[in-house]
This record gives C-alpha cells, sequence and structure tokens, in this order.
C-alpha cells in the first residue's frame, strides 16, 4: 500500500518535471501548455487575491446540493424500486442503458424550467449523478446474502430493525460505493454546466479566462479543480476501502 | 409412518413426555420460477423429536435436509401436513429455537465479539450476564484471541465457529444444525463433537444436526434419521444406544464401526440410485 503510493506519487512526479523540462528548452509553446511551476505561482495568485472566492464557492456549494440530493433521493428511489417487482421489471432497462444518454442536451429543458441559474446547473448534476446512485442502491440489497436475512428471522427481528441493523450495514460498502459515484459525477456536472451554460462559478470562469487568452489563468484554474476532486476522491477512497475490506469473504 | 411406529416401539417414554417437535406427514415442494411445474423436495415425514434428545440426519446431498430444517425453524411452512414446537403448531419462527445455517452466517460488519453478542444485547440481558456468556462461548469455540477480528480475518472454518456461539449463547431450547463442521478438518471436527455433546448435556437442549459425515452422525447422536435421495423420507432410523456421557473416544469401540456399517448400508444404496438418476455413478 505504500510502496504503490510511493510509485504513483514517482509516476506524477516524473510527468510533470517532464513538462517542466518540455517547457524550459521551448518544446512546446508557451500559448499551448504553461509550465506546472507556472500554474502553481498563478494557482497562489488566485488563492490570496481572493478574485474567484466567490465562484470557488458557489461551485462547492452547487456541488454540494447536487451530493444531497442525488445521494438521498437517489437511495430513497433505489429502496422504492428494489421493493416493487413490477417498477424495477418496467425500470431496469433504461437504468441499465442510462448513462449511454448524453445527459447534456437536456440543457435546454432546464433553461426554460429554471432560468439561467443554479437551479439548472443542479438540475443537470443531479441527473447526471442520481442513476449512480439508485443502481449502486438496488445493487446493494441485491446482493445481501440471503442467509443474513434468515438469521434475521431466526432472531426475530422486526421488519424496521431487519432493516437497520442488517441490510443496511450489509449493503453499506454498495451504498457508499453508489455515493462516490454521485460526488464524481456532481463535480463533473456542476462544472461542465457553467462551462457551456452559465455566467458564474469555476467552470464560467475557465472558459472566460479560455476566450480572453488567458492562458496563465485558465491553468492556475484548472489546477486548482484537479487538486480539490483528487483530495476528495483521496478522502473517498480510503473510507471505501475500509468498507470494502470488511465486506470480503 | 413406519418411523413413527418404530420411534415409538424404541422409546415408550416418548409417549410419557411429549415430544419437543414434532412433523406429521410433512412435505415441501418448490415451484420453479415462471412455470406451473414444481419440484417435490420432501417428505411426506412423520417425525417426533424427543424432549433432550440428539438426533441426527444422513442423506444423499440435494434430497431435502436443509428443507425439512427451514421447516422445523419455522422459516418455510409445509405444503403439506403440519409442524409443532412445544406442542404449538409452527407458525413463524417459534421462540426457543437456535438455527446455525449450512452457509457462512457471519455479519461482515462485526467484531467476533459483536457478532456473538448481536442476539443477547436485543433479548434484552443485562450486560454482565452478555460478557459473561461470550466470553464461555468464545472460549468454548477457540475464538478467544479473535474476539476483536472481523469476519474477513477468519478461516471459514472459525466463522462457522462465530455463527455456532452466536446461537449458542441465546440458549435454545431447540438447537438446529446443518452440517456446522463442513468447512473443519476431521480431527477438529471431532473435537468440536465433543464439545458439542458437553453443551448438550450441559443445556439439556434437543439437538438436530444435519450432517455429511456418517462418523460424526454416529458418534453424537442418540437416534439417527437416514433419509432417501429426493424426495426425502426417513428409510430408516437407527439407535445408537450410546451412554449419555459419551465422547468422540467411542470411535475405537467396536460397536461404532458396527453403527456406522449400518447407516453405511442404508445410504449406499441410496446415494447410488441419486447419483443414477443424475447420470452419473456406477450403474
Ligand atoms: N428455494 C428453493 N427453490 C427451489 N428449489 C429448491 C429451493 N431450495 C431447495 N430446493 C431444491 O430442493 C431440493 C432439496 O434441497 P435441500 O437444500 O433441502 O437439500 P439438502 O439435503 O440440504 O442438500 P445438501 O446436502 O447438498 O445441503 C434440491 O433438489 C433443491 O434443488
Ligand atoms: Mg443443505
Amino acid at each position: 500500500m505504500r510502496y504503490r503510493g510511493l510509485v504513483t506519487l514517482a509516476v506524477v512526479l516524473s510527468c510533470v518535471l517532464a513538462l517542466e523540462l518540455a517547457c524550459a528548452l521551448g518544446w512546446v509553446a508557451r500559448t499551448v501548455i504553461i509550465p506546472p511551476s507556472a500554474m502553481v505561482a498563478s494557482l497562489s495568485d488566485i488563492l490570496w487575491s481572493g478574485e474567484f472566492n466567490r465562484a470557488i464557492a458557489l461551485t462547492l456549494t452547487n456541488v454540494m446540493i447536487s451530493v444531497v440530493i442525488s445521494i438521498s433521493a437517489g437511495f430513497v428511489l433505489g429502496v422504492a424500486i428494489h421493493a416493487c417487482d413490477f417498477l424495477r421489471r418496467a425500470v431496469e432497462p433504461y437504468l441499465a442503458s442510462y448513462y449511454a444518454v448524453p445527459t447534456f442536451i437536456f440543457y435546454p429543458v432546464f433553461i426554460v424550467l429554471f432560468g439561467v441559474n443554479s437551479a439548472a446547473i443542479i438540475a443537470i448534476a443531479v441527473l447526471l449523478s442520481i442513476v449512480a446512485m439508485i443502481t449502486a442502491t438496488m445493487n446493494g440489497l441485491d446482493r445481501i446474502p440471503g442467509v443474513l436475512l434468515r438469521t434475521a428471522r431466526i432472531m426475530r427481528l422486526s421488519p424496521v430493525k431487519t432493516a437497520l441493523m442488517i441490510q443496511l450495514p450489509a449493503a453499506a460498502p454498495y451504498f457508499f460505493t453508489g455515493a462516490r459515484l454521485s460526488v464524481a459525477y456532481s463535480f463533473i456536472g456542476v462544472i461542465a454546466s457553467e462551462f457551456i451554460l452559465s455566467g458564474d462559478g469555476l467552470g464560467y470562469a475557465i472558459a472566460y479566462a479560455y476566450n480572453n487568452f488567458e492562458n496563465r489563468q485558465m491553468y492556475g484554474l484548472m489546477l486548482l479543480i484537479v487538486i480539490a476532486v483528487t483530495l476528495v476522491n483521496m478522502t473517498l477512497d480510503r473510507l471505501d476501502r475500509r468498507l470494502q475490506s470488511r465486506l470480503r469473504r | 409412518m413406519t418411523v413413527l411406529a418404530m420411534a415409538s416401539r424404541d422409546a415408550p417414554k416418548a409417549a410419557v413426555e411429549p415430544p419437543a417437535a414434532s412433523l406429521r406427514g410433512v412435505t415441501r415442494h418448490y415451484r420453479f420460477p415462471g412455470g406451473g411445474k414444481t419440484l417435490h423436495a420432501l417428505g411426506p415425514i412423520d417425525l417426533d423429536l424427543r424432549q433432550g434428545e440428539f438426533f441426527s440426519v444422513v442423506g444423499p446431498s440435494g434430497c431435502g435436509k436443509s428443507t425439512l430444517l427451514d421447516v422445523l425453524a419455522g422459516l418455510n411452512p409445509p405444503s403439506e401436513g403440519t409442524a409443532s414446537f412445544e406442542g404449538k403448531p409452527i407458525a413463524g419462527v417459534p421462540d426457543g429455537i437456535g438455527v446455525v445455517f449450512q452457509e457462512d452466517a457471519s455479519f461482515p460488519w462485526l467484531t467476533v465479539e459483536a457478532n456473538v453478542a448481536f442476539g443477547l444485547k436485543r433479548a434484552g440481558i443485562g450486560q454482565a450476564e452478555i460478557e459473561r456468556r461470550v466470553d464461555y462461548a468464545v472460549g468454548f469455540m477457540g475464538l478467544r484471541d479473535f474476539r476483536q477480528s472481523y469476519p474477513a480475518q477468519l478461516s471459514g472454518g472459525m466463522r462457522q465457529r462465530v455463527c455456532i456461539a452466536r446461537t449458542l449463547v441465546l440458549q435454545p431450547r431447540l438447537i438446529l444444525l446443518d452440517e456446522p463442521f463442513g468447512a473443519l478438518d476431521q480431527q477438529t471436527r471431532l473435537i468440536m463433537g465433543d464439545e458439542l455433546l458437553r453443551l448438550w448435556r450441559e443445556t439439556r437442549a434437543t439437538v438436530l444436526l444435519i450432517t455429511h459425515s456418517l462418523d460424526e452422525a454416529a458418534m453424537l447422536a442418540d437416534r439417527v434419521g437416514v433419509m432417501s435421495a429426493r424426495p426425502g423420507l426417513f428409510i430408516d432410523v437407527i439407535e445408537t444406544g450410546w451412554s449419555k456421557d459419551r465422547d468422540s473416544r467411542i470411535v475405537a469401540d467396536p460397536r461404532f464401526g458396527e453403527m456406522t456399517g449400518r447407516i453405511w448400508e442404508k445410504l449406499r444404496a441410496e446415494t447410488m440410485k441419486h447419483m443414477q438418476t443424475q447420470g452419473a455413478g456406477p450403474r
């Protein structure tokens, strides 16, 4: 584990160094990519100046709202579809092929419904992330070994106690995987929507910098997003692995 | 019917003391998914489990042993016939029954200790008493060094022992065990068998043990029920006649060899019949 982490770090570092070297030697034009050291400098300018604090706060808030909605509603819907066989047979084919549909084509619909504001962005992000949670919830409930439910019956647990004390912990690792995906999809949904359709947020800031040939700023913002997403993902990954290692039989 | 007659002839005292559990004309049919066809998995079975006896069941794979256990545990109602526990018809899982299933049923999200204590906490038993019983059961099952481990860190046999401990601490009056030592080696099986006998003597519970091991069945039981190939019927119920304070050393007794020989004789023909209907085995 330690060793693997070191290898990953070494790979990333050597890529960064190679890029730095290529820029310094003039192999890539500054108009294409700026050296990593300049990206870091730009990022620190962005953070110190506070120029983008509003955009950062807005994007993170939208992501958070999308995460909360898609995880809670996705869980409830997953449980409901799982409980209702009829509903499940009707819905399952659509869920299975859901991610083949480019959700962003619906953006005009949401603009009409909500106007050009955070609600439309959050709607797109939820649309993108909720299905991952629904599918994971159903999958988790499916995978609870039957013998655990029979054990609950032998111990004469009530349906509520069975749900809380057996089904929930038994399926928790699967729920968590769904939650993780929802977080990732929420980031994608929010930032991409800001990029194409809004006048605010980090995604918009990148688009704006790009349109105005502000290379330095653009790369600084990109670095910010990459670092933020990586940190979130690493934290969730660690929790995930802890859950999964218990599940393994 | 023959089983019933034999049971009452061999043990006149069963007529005096009411049976712990009894089955009358019990059958079980499974429906194939979708189709109207059904699979006749079990019975008709007539069986009286005497109060405090140790009853072993042996039979070819797929003959309906686990199905029989499900009926006794109240998990599945019989398709026909009646099942009762302590004189009351079984509808749903009755109080006082403990089951160790054939599959691993340990809770992977709890430590060994928490697994064993799971049922006790719910039964509203005091903390001190819980600790005492868990302590005893964990030691009894040879899991003392693993109290804080999670099932994923244990071997299959150890996980099965966690499940046995979790059932025994509840002190059920009827204990149903479905191949509980299946994941253990022969030596450990014998030792665990001894422990089980000791516990059985102490608690005076009624035990029904399903096993694939003829030795285990013959050594542990007061009576051994031999089942036919599916649909499972009791083709014979053999009284072992061992004294109550027996242990695994009985395997050295010449009468033990005789006993396993008798069981095997009954079972051999059945097993061959089963294999032949499945297109395998000697013809
Ligand atoms: N839930 C079920 N649905 C349909 N058929 C079933 C079901 N459970 C068991 N059966 C069938 O009933 C028969 C008896 O199964 P059972 O599990 O009782 O056998 P068993 O004697 O316990 O076998 P083993 O010794 O291999 O554990 C088998 O033919 C099996 O296919
Ligand atoms: Mg079985």
